[in-house]
């Protein structure tokens, strides 16, 4: 069994310790999750990659805090995920995280402002503040002009960008990507994940993004970890990649 | 997630499924229409029951007696009350006394008696009773043509209805509908003149006469004539009263105090009594309150009288209405019993839909809570909407069959009646109880939502 580690132990986003996340399916025992140990920095941009079933999306599911390990443990930002309860882990994923999915999962009742404004909801965030944010986060993604629009009316991209302001409104320290790209063509695809690489830039972000495209990897992402069976098979420091913010400022 | 906000989503989300949302919220309209007409029909036949013995004035009066007093009718508040031989005499310093009782506002004699008077010097044999002018705001004298008395001691009448058209020789054929008060108004401002026998206390040198049995008092009967000036006509039927109000012609209190006229019960008193002060055979004590009558009973019946009230008389009738009001208020509930499952089955059905939804929610931070009150915000809308469609439908339901019925009560040459009614109260707790019912019904769906894994609920396309 290999162990992912990070070169700075006391700058650590995410440790995972030997973390399981077993199910039942019938009669069988399926091993989504299977003794993985890794660590990630704060501010590092790191690629799950693995094949269907590999588990990487799991791996993701238990850093997000939607769902929780059989055994072993999951910290990130000092908190123990397990230990957590419903309540906190809902606060946690409110405050410290922001996911962006392969199918957008935007509410297609809303136009993108609300979409956005949605999570600011929940924070209990004045109506007034969460306007502006909300305002000001599609400006971000250069969607100012389609604000009113609902989901269903825009393109890939375009919703993929909402998605991607929304996982952002509430600051969070980690923003976790399950294969962003899956449904975009490679065009809009890279426009995503500049956006993504330039917020890990800029704001320090640490990113971790669920991929199946090898290359996509290549070009984004620091480091890279490799899944299969659920189980940590490889890890690659990716010095083709273009350099984060954080090792920028370390270097 | 702060409350308007929860309105809000809740709202745009009932908005989504309209056509759904509103045959669930109809379903629950319909509950409450029924549950309020049902209710509307009991209260409102209650309160016709009750308008009839309100008429009467006497729901905030006790009437006291003194048990020396014979009546033989073998009442139960006759049989309850002290000995006679231990009550006291019921005279001035007794009514005074009750006067000074808590909760009493005031206590007066009922002076009645029957005797002649004349229009136009045409003699009328009727029964006169005397009345404060606190009976002024009784509802009693609702409706009346004319006014009240100008003062206590104004020589002036009230005359009941029917005794005006006996006065105007028009005289009622059976069966046939009850004239108008207005149609007697002819009558107001004529003078009558009353025939009386007074009461004159004997002088103290009478007393001197050597008839050693003589107990000490006496007195002189002499006839008197009084005119008095019709000033208001009332449309109290005089068959629904008791005491006081139970006749025909009515003067001020004070007036027929100062006349002394002859009480049916003088002989009797001057029989027993040593004395030539005034003895009344009853007295009306008014309290400030109706629902404090139980208590002003209680403190004049330890002082050693008798006491007879309204109340009695409504208590089983009350109990009746309660009786009816429960069972119409469980079968207007049934149908909304049958709604609430609606709204459950609605529920369920939206968190099916939504299963997605509810997965990106707490996905992006929403807790258990938010979801489950997101779940009772919508389900809450629903009783509410549902119940303020349901009040109005129910109102206008009873306004139809009330229409409807006095439609058919004309027909029949009989009165209108107003026998169903929708207080404000029941306005408001019948919406508050189809947003209970409707919070309950979401407790179920509420908490199935809030338990959704996210994981499952995002895989599910």
């Amino acid at each position: 069994m290999a162990t992912a580690s990070a070169s700075i132990p006391g700058n650590r986003a995410i440790r995972s310790d030997n973390l399981c996340r077993h199910y039942r399916m019938g009669e069988s025992l399926i091993r989504a999750v299977d003794g993985v140990s890794l660590e990630v920095r704060s501010g590092e941009f790191v690629a799950l990659l693995g094949s269907s079933g590999s588990g990487k999306s799991s791996m993701l599911n238990l850093i997000a805090g939607l769902d929780r390990p059989t055994s072993g443990s999951v910290i990130v930002q000092g908190r123990d995920l397990a230990k957590l309860s419903r309540e906190q882990l809902a606060k946690y994923r409110l405050h410290v995280v922001g996911m962006v999915f392969q199918s957008f999962n935007l509410i297609p009742s809303m136009t993108l402002a609300e979409n956005v404004e949605l999570p600011m909801r929940f924070a209990e965030v004045d109506r007034d503040r969460r306007q502006t944010l909300a305002r000001e986060a599609l400006e971000r993604v250069g969607l100012q002009a389609r604000m009113h629009h609902r989901p269903s009316e825009l393109s890939g991209g375009e919703q993929q960008r909402a998605a991607l302001a929304r996982a952002l409104i509430n600051r969070p320290q980690l923003l976790l990507a399950d294969e962003p790209t899956g449904n975009l063509d490679s065009h809009t695809g890279t426009e995503i994940m500049d956006m993504v690489r330039e917020f890990n830039r800029t704001l320090g972000m640490t990113v971790v993004m669920v991929t199946h495209e090898r290359g996509l990897a290549e070009r984004y992402a620091e480091r890279m970890i490799f899944l299969a069976d659920g189980k940590l098979v490889d890890e690659q420091i990716n010095n083709g990649a273009v350099h984060s913010a954080s090792r920028e400022g370390q270097a | 997630m702060k409350f308007p906000d929860l309105t809000e989503l809740a709202l745009r989300n009932l908005r989504e499924s309209a056509l759904r949302n509103s045959l669930t919220t109809i379903g629950i309209s319909v509950g409450v229409a029924s549950l309020v007409a049902m209710l509307s029909l009991g209260i409102g036949l209650q309160q016709l029951a009750s308008r009839r013995l309100v008429r009467s004035g006497l729901f905030d009066t006790v009437i006291v007696n003194s048990r020396r007093d014979l009546r033989g009718m073998g009442r139960a508040e006759e049989r309850e009350g002290p000995l006679p031989g231990d009550s006291r005499v019921l005279d001035e310093a007794a009514r005074t006394e009750i006067e000074h009782l808590p909760n009493v506002s005031e206590a007066y004699p009922d002076i009645r008696f029957t005797t002649e008077l004349r229009l136009d010097d045409k003699p009328h044999l009727t029964t006169i009773s005397a009345l404060p002018i606190s009976a002024k705001n009784n509802d009693a004298f609702e409706g009346m043509q004319g006014t009240f008395f100008t003062s206590e001691t104004a020589p002036e009448a009230v005359l009941q209805k029917s005794f005006a058209e006996e006065l105007l020789g028009k005289t009622p054929r059976l069966g046939a509908p009850e004239p108008d008060v207005a149609d007697l108004k002819p009558l107001l401002g004529k003078e009558l003149t009353m025939h009386y026998a007074q009461r004159v206390p004997t002088p103290s040198s009478s007393q001197n006469s050597s008839d050693a049995n003589v107990n000490g008092a006496s007195y002189s009967v002499v006839s008197r004539e009084q005119t008095l000036k019709i000033v208001g006509i009332s449309d109290l039927d005089p068959e629904s009263m008791r005491g006081p109000t139970r006749a025909k012609v009515f003067l001020p209190l004070k007036l027929a105090e100062s006349l002394h006229v002859m009480q049916a019960t003088d002989i009797r008193e001057i029989a027993t009594a040593a004395t030539d002060q005034a003895v009344y055979s009853s007295l009306s004590v008014r309290v400030k309150n109706p629902s404090q009558i139980q208590t002003v009973e209680d403190a004049i019946k330890k002082m050693g009288f008798s006491t007879f009230s309204i109340l009695d008389a409504t208590r089983s009738l009350r109990q009746f209405f309660a009786v009816l009001d429960l069972f119409l208020g469980i079968f207007g509930s049934l149908a909304l019993a049958v709604a609430s499952i609606g709204i459950v089955n609605t529920l369920v059905m939206a968190i099916l839909e939504r299963r997605r939804e509810i997965g990106i929610m707490k996905a992006i931070g929403a807790s258990d809570g938010d979801v489950r009150k997101l779940f009772f915000a919508e389900a809450g809308a629903m009783g509410v909407l549902g119940g303020i469609v349901g009040v109005v439908l129910g109102w206008s339901i009873g306004q139809v069959i009330n229409l409807g019925t006095n439609v058919y009560l004309r027909r029949q040459s009989l009165p209108p009646e107003h026998f169903w009614a929708v207080p404000w109260w029941l306005v408001g707790a019948a919406i508050v109880f189809a947003f209970i019912v409707s919070f309950l019904s979401g407790l179920y769906p509420a908490a199935r939502a809030a338990r959704l894994d996210p994981v499952q609920a995002l895989r599910y396309e």
